[in-house]
């Protein structure tokens, strides 16, 4: 029996080809362009996009600087709510956020383009001024641990550091920004934009980065609790759920948020190999970001297959919408059933098509195979609570997140936890800067309040 | 199509549409360009004695733009026409000659000395032109000489010179006057005691339209200083409505022809400059910012007008809505209306919350039973019609006449009695008492 020699190549594109292909998403406003569509904002009352942010943005307020040409006045109001107001005004699902909520999408269908407006303010200010807007208040000798430099841990620590804090994040990675390095798609922060937001959050000053030290590996967390005043976690998640089919080592199936790392980290998209066939298992964001890219690599056909229907998908429907309009083909109602293995690797992948009887999923006993050269797994991430090991006391979980409470509170006193790892919610880059946000004022609070004695 | 042919003042057009003295009617280019498009009439820009006026070679106007820069005031320090006077003549007699269904008037601005005007009339009669027009009305760089607006403010001046141009011409003359006085109905009464055939208005008002605040110089700028201007323009507008109605309604003058300026942009404006006692419109701005062309919507849209209304002239619309202009005292006391909004349309945008709240007489929910939602208290709403205003939504909020019950802010039953304040009893002066009756 031959060996099966699979179509993975790099290079599939001319340079101008991968250039275009991962060029900016949604080209930024310039000046006329947003004091056009700033003009659109009715200003309202009590306004339902506010209300609709994670971080609570005065978003009519922010709009009404862009209005009147102040737009770093703008960005001020933005970064004193969201410090990763950049980032965000980037890869935030504003259709189902803010720009859902704008009364114009009930008037018209067409909501002021809040997102779009934050960009251009926070690009205003990163270029004019160069660093972060605010002060930090005078020192208070207190240290803080943050695990973790991604969206949580950055805004925590830089409120932190503003508050007089100094602060010291660990983060397993050699870059910092988490995801935002590491996992949103290439075309949604291109240039370089992550980084140059870290230094921009770590301009305000007392702020340290120890990279490469991950949490249960090189730090524990009672060394953390005992030598800083405050711990916040924020380490986002190590694990990637299974397929739990036989064949799941072999080559030619990878984890989806590895290859998108791999593909942020390319210096040289060309030298990054892709497979004509692609097949993404899963619905999310994450199946939809590395089925796109896949096919702005080079790759002919993209298959996502999801085993619910589409009204189901955690993927909004824009982003749908961008993945059918690059030729990803979508097929809902349908979950994996067996990898085929052809010479020691995987070939393709075998689905049984499914329904949905009153909420529950099951299986037609109808079969179809796609023939892959790549398989990816993007059917979500999980917390990896061993890493926390090493406590003498064991932090407590809820559907095995971190159970924090509305302030960010762990059940361990002294530590706080948000973003991914913490049970909080979405798991969007603006509510990880809300919960790190909200943990750093309650941290604050919690050291500036003098001891009482019972 | 309607008939929408006009006779003003003894001048006839195929519409009412002309062309104001201003920029656009400078030179036969631009006229000509206009009539090609459709204008009923022109106004030539202003005349003056030669040697010409010099203008200044830096910017003449300055602007107030809404958000999306559209243009909604116009401020300028142009003068009158700065080509020589001989050129001006020989243009309008060329122009009217070949455009003999077009109303030709000619503006006119000399100083206030009996020859000048005899002899510059005399001038203007010879292009057989249609009427002139005397500019007593521009409040810039002509007034300081004497002219303009300075000759608009006193009454006396407006009639003498009124009664030189009659007794030295047979043509119609029109005194267009400045807003920039007190009470527009004495120089109005004015120009009628000198014998005038008609009075065109507004003229620009004195503005300064902005200080450019880096280098703190009024705008326009003409190194680093700058000069009160003229304002027209949409926003004049609602000024220039009030002196035109003013005029109508004064039995002095309400038969006295009134040409109607200032912001008209579209048909709609038209009318209601016709329907407070206009006999026909003059138009300068929206041609500035869009071209001549706009008169096609103007014309289309009199005419659909007329043809669903019925009128089959234009002089049926003139002075519709003079009647109902009226002094506060005699406005209707025992009228109530709330404001009603349409919650299907409603967007929730809370404007109309936060305005009665913060600003008026907190009338409008914001929240019931926990779920954003706006709705008019009838027992706070004293009718002001905030709401509607600030609404983005046409017709979302309306005002709603009660006809029956009681009002809930009052206690009051309604009535259809009319009250008004001469009979109230809250004034000192009332004349009578006339009670509205309390619930039962």
């Amino acid at each position: 029996m031959p060996t099966h020699v699979p179509d993975i190549a790099t290079g599939r594109l001319s340079p101008d080809e991968y250039a275009v292909n991962f060029l900016d998403i949604h080209p930024p406003l310039d000046r006329h362009q947003a004091l056009v569509e700033s003009d659109r904002c009715y200003f309202c009352y009590d306004a339902p996009c506010v209300k609709a942010c994670p971080t609570s943005i005065d978003i009519p307020l922010f709009i009404r600087q862009i209005l009147t040409d102040n737009p770093e006045g703008s960005a001020e109001t933005i970064l004193s709510q969201n410090i990763l107001g950049g980032m965000c005004a980037r890869v935030c699902p504003t259709e189902t956020l803010c720009e859902e909520a704008c009364v114009r999408e009930a008037a018209e269908g067409k909501p002021v383009k809040i997102g779009l407006l934050q960009r251009y303010a926070t690009d205003v200010l990163m270029e004019a001024r160069g660093e972060q807007p605010f002060e930090r208040a005078e020192p208070t000798g207190k240290r803080v641990a943050v695990v973790g430099a991604g969206p949580a841990g950055l805004a925590a620590a830089h409120r932190l550091a503003m508050h007089g804090h100094d602060v010291v994040i660990y983060d397993a990675r050699s870059k910092a920004g988490g995801l935002n390095e590491y996992g949103i798609a290439a075309y949604k922060a291109p240039d370089d934009f992550a980084q140059k937001e870290v230094d921009f959050i770590l301009s305000i000053g007392g702020i340290t980065i120890e990279h490469g030290k991950a949490i249960g590996r090189d730090i524990s967390l009672a060394e953390l609790r005992q030598s800083y005043d405050a711990v916040f976690l924020g380490m986002g998640l190590a694990g990637v759920n299974a397929l739990g089919l036989e064949g799941e080592d072999l080559d030619g199936v990878a984890d989806a948020v590895d290859y998108i790392a791999d593909l942020r980290q390319a210096a040289d998209l060309a030298t990054l190999p892709v497979g004509a066939r692609i097949v993404v298992v899963g619905g999310g964001m994450t199946a939809i970001d590395v089925a796109v890219q896949s096919k702005r690599l080079g790759a002919k056909d993209v298959t996502v297959v999801y085993r619910r229907g589409q009204e189901k998908m955690g993927a909004s429907d824009y982003e749908q919408e961008l993945a059918q309009t690059d030729g990803v083909l979508i097929r809902h109602n349908a979950k994996p059933k067996r990898l085929v293995t052809e010479g020691g690797r995987v070939t393709g992948i075998e689905f049984e098509e499914t329904r949905d009887e009153a909420g529950r999923l099951v299986g037609t006993g109808v079969t179809f195979q796609l023939a892959a050269d790549t398989v990816f797994k993007a059917i979500g991430q999980t917390f990896i609570p061993a890493a926390l090991n090493g406590s003498a006391e064991t932090i407590a979980l809820e559907n095995g997140k971190i159970r924090v409470d509305d302030e960010r509170r762990t059940t361990l006193p002294g530590v706080w936890a948000g973003g991914d790892c913490a049970a909080t919610g979405e798991d969007l880059t603006v509510a990880a800067v809300a919960d790190g946000r909200i943990a750093a004022e309650s941290i604050h609070l919690a050291l500036s309040t003098p001891f009482v004695a019972a | 199509m309607a008939n929408l042919a006009s006779t003003f003042a003894g001048i006839k057009s195929p519409n009412p549409f002309w062309l104001a003295s201003a920029p656009p009617t400078d030179k036969a280019y631009n006229v000509v360009r206009a009539f090609k498009d459709g204008w009923g009439g022109v106004v030539w820009k202003t005349l003056g004695t030669d040697p010409p006026v010099v203008n200044v070679s830096g910017p003449r106007y300055g602007a107030i733009h809404s958000n999306d820069r559209r243009l909604i005031g116009l401020n300028n320090i142009e003068l009158i026409t700065d080509r020589p006077l001989e050129v001006n003549l020989r243009e309008i007699k060329q122009v009217k000659r070949d455009w003999p269904d077009r109303a030709v008037v000619v503006s006119l601005m000399v100083p206030c000395e009996e020859h000048y005007w005899k002899d510059i009339l005399a001038k203007v009669e010879e292009t057989e032109a249609d009427g002139v027009e005397l500019n007593f009305g521009c409040p810039h760089g002509m007034s300081e000489r004497g002219m303009g607006s300075s000759v608009g403010q006193v009454p006396e001046y407006i009639e003498m010179v009124a009664r030189w141009c009659k007794q030295h011409s047979r043509m119609p003359v029109i005194v267009k006057l400045t807003p920039n006085i007190t009470d527009i109905r004495y120089p109005a009464r004015a120009a009628q005691a000198g014998g005038a055939d008609a009075v065109s208005l507004i003229n620009t008002i004195s503005s300064i339209i902005g200080v450019d605040i880096d280098s703190f110089a009024p705008i326009p700028t003409i190194d680093g200083k700058g000069s009160h201007g003229g304002y027209c323009g949409p926003a004049v507008k609602p000024i220039a409505l009030n002196m035109v109605a003013e005029i109508a309604r004064d039995p002095q003058t309400r038969n006295l022809p009134i040409s109607g300026i200032g912001g008209i942009t579209t048909w709609r404006d038209a009318v209601e400059f016709l329907a407070l006692g206009a006999g026909n419109v003059q138009v300068c701005t929206a041609a500035m910012t869009y071209g001549f062309r706009i008169v096609q919507e103007m014309i289309t849209g009199l005419s659909d007008y007329m043809d669903k209304h019925g009128f089959t002239s234009v002089d049926e619309i003139v002075g519709r809505a003079v009647g109902n202009v009226t002094d506060w005292q005699y406005l209707n006391l025992n009228y109530v209306a709330k404001a009603k909004i349409d919650q299907d349309s409603c967007i929730k945008c809370g404007r109309c919350h936060i305005a009665c709240e913060d600003t008026s007489h907190q009338a409008i929910t914001s929240m019931v039973d926990g779920v954003r939602h706006f709705e008019v208290i009838d027992a706070e709403c004293v009718g002001c019609n905030l709401c509607v205003s600030v609404c983005p939504v046409e017709s979302c909020i309306t005002m709603e006449q009660m006809i029956e019950g009681v009002d809930p802010r009052t206690g009051y039953a309604i009535t259809d009695q009319y009250a008004n304040w001469t009979t109230h009893p809250n004034n000192p002066m009332s004349k009578a008492f006339v009670p509205a009756e309390p619930a039962e």
